[in-house]
């Protein structure tokens, strides 16, 4: 068996396909654009020039320009850093709060367990794009708030899946070897439990900065996220909506920004995914 | 279903040897660039036994498994001939080898439970060849199901053969199997490693089957690393070693008066109660056994004292279960206790309680005379390093994320002297791994890039780090090949010459408890039915299950 299963690794190889490449590439431009958009264009994003408002795409403007002649790639380029940010800041938080309420959930069982399992159950009833609207309701539009109402919005799934993967890396031999040792409970959770327990979440972090984005571009859209005169991916969008059937590149160029780095992040995600499942034995 | 159904001939008077059922010339089989087995050559006569024994990797399996056509995808198969009863195998179709595979040639593989369909009945399964081969109709093939199971000796027959797989234990699965590779009765019965798996009792059951079947006249073709179970059954023995075959001969001969180097060093390698107080791992050919020296055991003060540990456990249907009743025993400095029993008899769990890491429902254990289960686990932090463990399975007790050098260095913090610097940390590393025979460059390999002799070493290496009175060796021998055995059985008396160290050791192998142990646990269904000096439970067992294991157990004789 040892045989079959060396031969079948020699012959999967090591070489990225041509699609995680591209999808690498693309999210490094990305990741790029949003810490030195200048890098990336000379303009500036609020260059207003009246004279050529509302032009099509052209090799000038690839993207054309809006109602007040600002150049769209320009403004998407320079929008990148936040909408980033918020993907990023959004996944952050329904990080964190999934690792405290999923491994305290894991850990301490019983009453502790049966409460928090049923306080996710709920939320995850209630559609998270509400939760999302209701955050925004309450505090108003801006970006922290965005931030906080995507991350708060997607908690409940990851927070499962912690306290599933806490409760069956809790079981494994190594868990009970640092026991042995002595080792105190924190140092133990910290060292062992904790990275062991998101190894495989990894993957859907991934996935999830994705997620995040098209939602924070969606509340925004909805009027409800980052403040219009931002270049925030969502609310250029929005503010391309009211001209989609006299100018349709000021809706559709940002979209496709959009979907096209939510299908990158996805494709990296999954590529790393089965990678990690490869290496786990 | 008896014999004959097949229109194969009666078997042959045993005097004469009759002509050869399966005859292979010039086998190789590659994967790649890989040859895995480089022209074995063997024959097998109907009503005898061959055994291919060889250790992981040598290419027995995939020898078995190409007689059925099951060689593994990608391999590429070449012979000068593979022929089975007159007929050529070679370049055989998916169509043809289905005709074989069950009604000319039966196949056991050696995990039951991964080897039957989880969610079909057991009868089902067991009938599986009649079904493919069309024989019969439903009801006849249910009726006959029953009859195989109950003629391997399942009991309850009818009941079993509506149970699933997952309902029944490791022997019955087993059982299962082997009935369902003779529903046919095929004149060849391959069997891989058929009772690896199993408890002493149940592969003496297993073992009374398949020489059945060969006294009906049955070839039978046998892969094993056992060498005791390879001296009870085969009639010829082939060693296979990296895809060869180094010796083949009668068993008798091959057994008793082995040629090769490697069959000898593989026969030395078997622990009994012949190789006691010796290494088992010979220094070179012709030179001496080298015999243990140790100091007198000190038995005034047990370094663990076990006092009626009692694990009760309730489960959903509040079925109240005793998992380990009343177990006591002492353990003193430089001293090997082996606890012995099969499966389920509770052995793991006095282990674990024995290392506090499960509460004792009554009961305690005192470390060095004062109290160890009793303490609250804060309290017990400090004392742990005082007892080690090391696992069956060393690589699921090492985060996967870790290097050899910081599972030790992080072991060694926890010891009565943590390294000051990373400098200290690393050159006492580096000494362990020397004590326990690995290599420096070792310190940065990956747990799971190393074989399974040197991933149990670092176990013991983790295990030793700090510095403890007592090391718990719950099976560290049980997934190891003989040779890799002994050279671990080896390096864990040579640590307790050296360091004077106490085991505590776990084994459902009774050869291995007989070599390492000065006293005895036997264990059946949470109790302890005898105990005393090894030689003396073994030479004179007491209570009947003592008795019946000895019996049961198959033996290389004095070599």
């Amino acid at each position: 068996m040892t045989v079959l299963a060396r031969s079948s690794s020699v012959a999967l190889g090591r070489l990225p396909r041509p699609g995680t490449v591209l999808a690498g590439g693309f999210v490094a431009l990305v990741v790029l654009a949003a810490v030195a958009p200048g890098l990336l264009t000379s303009d500036t994003p609020t260059q207003i020039d009246l004279t050529n408002a509302l032009a099509p795409p052209s090799w000038e403007h690839p993207f054309g320009t809006d109602e007040a002649g600002r150049d769209l790639l320009t403004r998407v380029i320079h929008g990148t850093g936040l909408s980033l940010g918020i993907g990023l800041g959004a996944t952050g938080v329904s990080m964190a709060l999934a690792i405290v309420l999923g491994a305290a959930a894991a850990l301490a069982g019983g009453v502790v367990d049966t409460l928090i399992t049923r306080l996710l159950e709920v939320t995850f009833a209630f559609p998270s794009l509400l939760a999302a609207l209701l955050i925004v309701a309450v505090f108003g539009p801006s970006v922290t708030t965005s931030i906080v109402a995507v991350g708060v919005g997607s908690m409940p799934g990851y927070a499962r899946m912690v306290r599933g993967q806490v409760l069956a890396v809790k079981e494994s031999g190594y868990i009970e070897a640092a026991h042995a040792l002595g080792h105190r409970p924190w140092r133990v959770f910290r060292q062992h439990l904790l990275p062991n327990a998101m190894r495989p979440l990894v993957a859907v972090v991934t996935l999830g900065v994705g997620q995040s984005i098209v939602w924070a571009s969606s509340l925004a859209f909805l009027g409800l996220g980052v403040p219009p005169p931002s270049p925030e991916w969502g609310a250029l969008l929005d503010a391309g909506r009211g001209y989609i059937t006299t100018s349709w590149w000021l809706a559709i160029m940002p979209g496709l920004v959009i979907v096209l780095f939510a299908v990158a992040v996805t494709s990296l995600g999954r590529t790393l995914q089965q990678r990690l499942e490869g290496a786990a034995r | 279903m008896t014999a004959g159904t097949t229109g194969i001939a009666a078997p042959a008077p045993a005097t004469e040897i009759p002509a050869p059922l399966v005859r292979v010339e010039g086998l190789r089989i590659r994967f790649g660039a890989r040859e895995v087995v480089r022209g074995v050559s063997f024959t097998v006569e109907p009503g005898r036994c061959l055994a291919i024994v060889g250790e992981s990797g040598s290419g027995k399996s995939v020898t078995a498994r190409t007689l059925v056509g099951l060689t593994g995808h990608g391999a590429e198969v070449t012979a000068e001939r593979i022929e089975f009863a007159g007929h050529d195998l070679q370049r055989l179709g998916e169509r043809a080898w289905r005709s074989i595979r069950g009604r000319e040639i039966g196949y056991v593989l050696q995990d039951a439970l991964v080897s039957l369909d989880q969610l079909r009945r057991v009868g089902d399964e067991v009938a599986e060849p009649l079904r493919v081969h069309k024989r019969g109709t439903r009801a006849e093939r249910a009726a006959a199901a029953v009859e195989l199971l109950a003629a391997v000796g399942v009991p309850e027959p009818q009941v079993r053969a509506r149970q699933r797989p997952y309902e029944l234990s490791g022997g019955l699965r087993q059982r299962a199997l082997i009935a369902s590779a003779i529903a046919l009765d095929p004149p060849l019965l391959i069997a891989d490693e058929p009772t690896t798996a199993l408890d002493v009792s149940v592969q003496a059951q297993v073992l009374d089957l398949l020489a059945e079947a060969k006294e009906r006249g049955r070839a039978l073709i046998m892969i094993s690393h056992d060498l005791s179970v390879v001296a009870r059954m085969a009639d010829h023995v082939a060693v296979m070693r990296q895809g060869e075959i180094v010796e083949q001969g009668p068993a008798e001969q091959v057994l008793h008066r082995p040629q090769h180097p490697y069959t000898r060093a593989l026969l030395d390698a078997v622990p009994s109660e012949h190789t006691r107080g010796q290494r088992l791992v010979r220094p070179a050919a012709g030179q001496p056994v080298v015999r243990r020296e140790r100091a007198p055991i000190d038995r005034s003060r047990p370094v663990l004292d076990a006092r009626g540990l009692t694990k009760v456990y309730t489960g959903p249907d509040e079925v109240v279960r005793t998992v380990v009743d009343d177990v006591s025993f002492q353990l003193y400095p430089g001293e090997t206790l082996g606890i012995v029993g099969e499966s389920g008899s509770g052995k793991t769990t006095t282990a674990r309680m024995a290392l506090a890491l499960l509460e004792p429902t009554a009961g305690e254990v005192l470390l060095h005379g004062e109290p160890w289960t009793a303490l609250t686990r804060a309290q017990r932090r400090s004392r742990r390093r005082r007892i080690g463990v090391v696992y069956q399975d060393p690589l699921s007790s090492f985060d996967p994320r870790w290097s050899v050098g910081r599972l030790l260095v992080d072991a060694l913090s926890t010891g009565p002297r943590p390294p000051a610097s990373a400098e200290e940390a690393r050159a006492r590393t580096v000494r362990l791994l020397d004590q326990v025979g690995l290599s420096p460059e070792r310190f940065d390999a990956a747990p799971l890039r190393l074989s399974g002799g040197e991933r149990q070493r670092v176990a013991i290496a983790r295990a030793l780090a700090p510095e403890p009175e007592v090391i718990v060796c719950d099976e560290p021998v049980s997934a190891l090949d003989v040779s890799i055995q002994a050279q671990v059985l080896d390096l864990l008396t040579d640590l307790q010459d050296e360091l004077g160290v106490s085991y505590l050791f776990i084994s459902h192998d009774l050869g291995v408890i007989h070599h390492m142990s000065d006293r005895i646990l036997v264990m059946k269904d949470g109790r302890v039915v005898e105990q005393g000096d090894a030689d003396e439970v073994f030479e004179r067992p007491q209570h009947p299950y003592t008795q019946q294991l000895l019996t049961a157990l198959p033996r290389l004789a004095a070599a």
